[in-house]
């Protein structure tokens, strides 16, 4: 009988951290609500007064302990920030890639194609699908839609200096109609026939040697940039050009697919339909959306499981040392607890007062690492290998979701670090710690 | 020797204390040896296999190929012993996430060109004379279930086969495995004949992707990859021919600088690490200064005092990195099953070295303090509790 009552005064509260965690996690409403009865509990009854005044002799203290408590909101802030750094990695790739697509444009590769780049149509087959039902047209009667080429340059990054690889588009008339979210932010387009380029922000922040009036090499011929563009999205890590012109330049006849805007986003299944039935044809057609999702998709979850494993781990470490600091605490103000228990405190608010101690430090601390994660990476921009074998430039986005999930995770901590060293508190025989000096 | 004792009593003293802070020291450890592996496989890909090895690819990009003649030309540059060369087929199996490298290659030149790929000699007999044949890698095949005798059908992403077909189909008539368990990584690929790729492609036809080349001597290296480049100067087709490492190399730099992001978490880790185990040191030492004080008494010499407590700290760190280490070390197997061998990491000596050196200087500067506190004590002051 002694033992299971020992073992389950051990287990309890471990299982309270596990249901409570899980709950937090997936519900955090359920706890907000919870959180909300708690304060009520905390203003409206003697207990609950009870507890805030210890709480609040243990937060005075504070300051006398620096090095002890430091090593809580330290600890959490450490967690949090690397959590909402790898997660705003994430989210800023999936972002930049997802707003690229659109469900009212499509993408037409050939069959088989995973990316633009492993892609192939012929100059028939782009003249067919251009002139497919379901493609939008202009004022002029001339289809919406943009045959492209892309080839991939090797030019220096400049935080490194060594080659990376450059995305070059071919992209043609009508392509302003098509991806409206392109404008030029300085200079001009480039003129059709001409070996002119022009350079997305995000390209030109990342490589060497691409401002404007300078003159790139593509297969050994020098094309000028004679515009900067911003589009906010994937493209703007592109440079693009005449595409006749690039694949003269490539020696190439035939381009690597075709992008139209739809007349609705529902004429994708008569236009899908229309071209499967073209026996010279043997293409698979796409939303933009659905294109950029895939491509963002493998990366995004490779961040987020490695980011959130990072964290666990780090959690962990956490958790201890924030059982060490409270245990410390804890034992330090034994005598303090005791005669505020041998007053008639009852074991309730002394509990209370101790988790409220913790969760205050480890809030503490969740926000010093959102802050300091948002200071420093919002808005960071870094690039990585795409799905067209070149460099893709994003920013990271430390979102208010991600600062909350941080909080989230702190608060988590906080409670699985205060719980045990709590009990203790409320537990202590209160003869031996009169007695203890 | 004698001291240990008195160690493990200092460590004892405080069961609870001590085992928190060891699994809070194993908890960053077993991270560290986790993202150094990663940062190892980024940084430092193979090991000294390959020196003697350069890769010739196009000037303008790895997605341009290369005219097959330029083979003669590079064969017959001073200094270059066997050429071969390969090309990026990109085929899927099934589903675009079992992606897996598969190259079409001349089968004889490049297996002797990789002699770390260890097929066995019937095996190799079988892949040269069959066409369609195609040899894997050891956890590639354990990976989808292939045996010798199989059909694999491979999704082509840029080359649909002449045809008509939507795949094309090799037999598997070898599997090789890699000479050395630090080169596991090349047992993820899949070989098969260039012949039966050219003929079969409908564009491209008479290009390779890349050449590989092996070099009389290594130490002429770099001017032996100056001398091919110059063959093709201001051609249509220019090269650039690099070592094997500096190419692979420019592949992991693409993909991001991991090692930044690496080291990044990591001091967010060890600087709360250092913050926790050197409170713990500082708090556990003051409440030992009577005890301190006893051993001055009895005759333990400042510095031996010094060193006792500089002892204990570093062995705090040890045991709780070795702790983690090794938890990291038996987890990698564990998180290479679980994603189907896409993570597939290893803890590398030079992980374990820099571990080893991380957990004593971390030791050294949390003992240091409390330590130095330890041995300025006044044997007078200590007892009398001022």
């Amino acid at each position: 009988m002694n033992l299971f009552k020992r073992l389950s005064r051990r287990l309890l509260p471990l299982l309270a951290i596990v249901v409570v965690g899980a709950v937090w996690i997936t519900q955090p409403l359920v706890m907000v609500v919870l959180g909300v009865l708690l304060v009520a509990w905390l203003l409206l009854t003697q207990g609950g007064r009870q507890s805030l005044a210890i709480a609040w002799v243990g937060l005075a203290t504070v300051p006398d302990r620096l090095g002890a408590t430091s090593v809580v909101v330290v600890g959490i802030a450490g967690v949090v920030g690397v959590l909402v750094a790898l997660q705003a990695m994430a989210a800023g790739f999936e972002a930049t890639l997802d707003a690229a697509g659109r469900d009212d444009t499509v993408l037409v590769l050939r069959a088989g194609a995973n990316a633009e780049l492993s892609s192939a149509l012929d100059r028939p087959a782009t003249a067919l699908i251009v002139q497919a039902p379901g493609i939008a047209r202009d004022a002029r009667d001339v289809p919406i839609a943009s045959a492209e080429i892309i080839v991939v340059a090797n030019v220096p990054k400049r935080a490194t200096g060594t080659d990376a690889n450059l995305e070059v588009r071919g992209v043609g008339p009508s392509v302003w109609a098509l991806r409206p979210q392109v404008r030029l932010s300085s200079g001009r387009s480039f003129t059709p026939g001409r070996r002119e380029l022009i350079v997305g922000e995000g390209a030109l922040r990342q490589f060497r040697g691409l401002e404007l009036g300078s003159r790139l090499n593509l297969n050994n011929q020098d094309w000028q940039i004679v515009g900067v563009f911003a589009s906010g999205d994937a493209h703007e890590s592109e440079v693009w050009g005449d595409a006749e012109s690039l694949m003269a330049a490539y020696r190439r006849n035939g381009f690597q697919s075709v992008a139209a805007r739809l007349t609705a986003p529902e004429s994708i299944g008569p236009l899908r339909a229309a071209l499967a039935a073209d026996p010279r044809l043997r293409v698979d057609v796409e939303t933009t959306r659905s294109y950029y999702s895939k491509q963002s998709q493998r990366l995004t979850k490779v961040i987020r499981g490695i980011g959130t494993g990072v964290a666990v781990i780090m959690a962990l470490g956490a958790v201890f040392g924030a059982l060490n600091t409270m245990y410390a605490a804890v034992a330090n103000r034994a005598r303090e607890i005791a005669t505020l228990r041998a007053l008639g405190f009852t074991a309730l608010p002394v509990v209370v007062a101790v988790m409220l101690e913790t969760m205050t430090l480890a809030l503490a601390g969740g926000a010093l690492g959102a802050g300091i994660a948002w200071a420093l990476f919002n808005g960071f921009t870094v690039s990585t290998l795409g799905s067209n074998f070149s460099q893709v430039v994003f920013q990271f986005r430390v979102t208010p979701e991600l600062m909350l999930r941080g909080l989230q995770w702190a608060l988590g901590i906080g409670f699985a670090g205060g719980l045990f060293p709590a009990l203790r508190a409320a537990t202590l025989a209160v003869t031996v710690a009169l007695r203890e000096s | 020797m004698k001291y240990l004792p008195l160690l493990f009593a200092a460590l004892l003293r405080k069961k609870v204390r001590t085992l928190l802070t060891l699994l809070s020291v194993a908890a960053a450890f077993a991270l560290f040896g986790m993202l150094d592996a990663v940062r190892v496989a980024f940084d430092s890909p193979q090991s000294m296999v390959g020196i003697d090895r350069l890769i010739t690819s196009s000037r303008l990009s790895l997605i341009q190929p290369l005219p097959f003649a330029d083979l003669t030309r590079i064969q017959s540059v001073p200094g270059v012993k066997t050429v071969t060369f390969a090309s990026w087929f990109g085929g899927i199996y099934q589903d675009p996430k079992n992606f897996f490298p598969n190259f079409p290659v001349e089968p004889a030149s490049y297996l002797d060109m990789y002699p770390e790929l260890v097929l066995p000699k019937e095996q190799r007999q079988a892949f040269l004379s069959t066409r369609t044949g195609a040899v894997v890698g050891r956890s590639l095949a354990d990976r989808f279930g292939w045996k010798i005798g199989d059909k694999i059908p491979l999704k082509p992403t840029i080359f649909p086969n002449r045809d008509g077909s939507a795949v094309w189909t090799f037999d598997l008539v070898g599997i090789f495995h890699a000479a050395e368990p630090e080169l596991r990584a090349s047992e993820k690929q899949m070989l098969f004949h260039h012949d039966y790729f050219d003929e079969g492609r409908e564009l491209g036809q008479g290009t390779v992707g890349w050449y590989i080349e092996r070099v009389t001597d290594p130490a002429q290296a770099d001017r032996v990859a100056q001398a091919i480049d110059r063959q093709f100067a201001n051609s249509a087709f220019e090269t650039r021919t690099q070592s094997e490492r500096e190419f692979q190399l420019s592949f992991a730099k693409q993909i991001g600088d991991i090692g930044l992001i690496v080291k990044a978490i990591m001091g967010a880790v060890f600087f709360t690490l250092v913050l926790l185990t050197g409170n713990t040191m500082a708090q556990s030492i003051r409440e030992r200064i009577p005890e301190l004080a006893v051993l001055k008494t009895i005759g333990f010499a400042n510095r031996a005092v010094l060193l006792l407590v500089l002892a204990e700290a570093v062995m705090l760190l040890l045991i709780g990195g070795l702790l983690g280490m090794g938890t990291a070390r038996l987890s990698l197997p564990a998180i290479r099953a679980a994603t189907s061998g896409q993570f597939d990491l290893t803890m590398q000596t030079q992980t374990w070295i820099l571990g080893l050196g991380l957990m004593t200087a971390i030791g050294i500067a949390v003992g240091l303090p409390p330590a130095l506190k330890a041995m300025r004590l006044r044997i007078v002051d200590a007892l009398a509790g001022r």
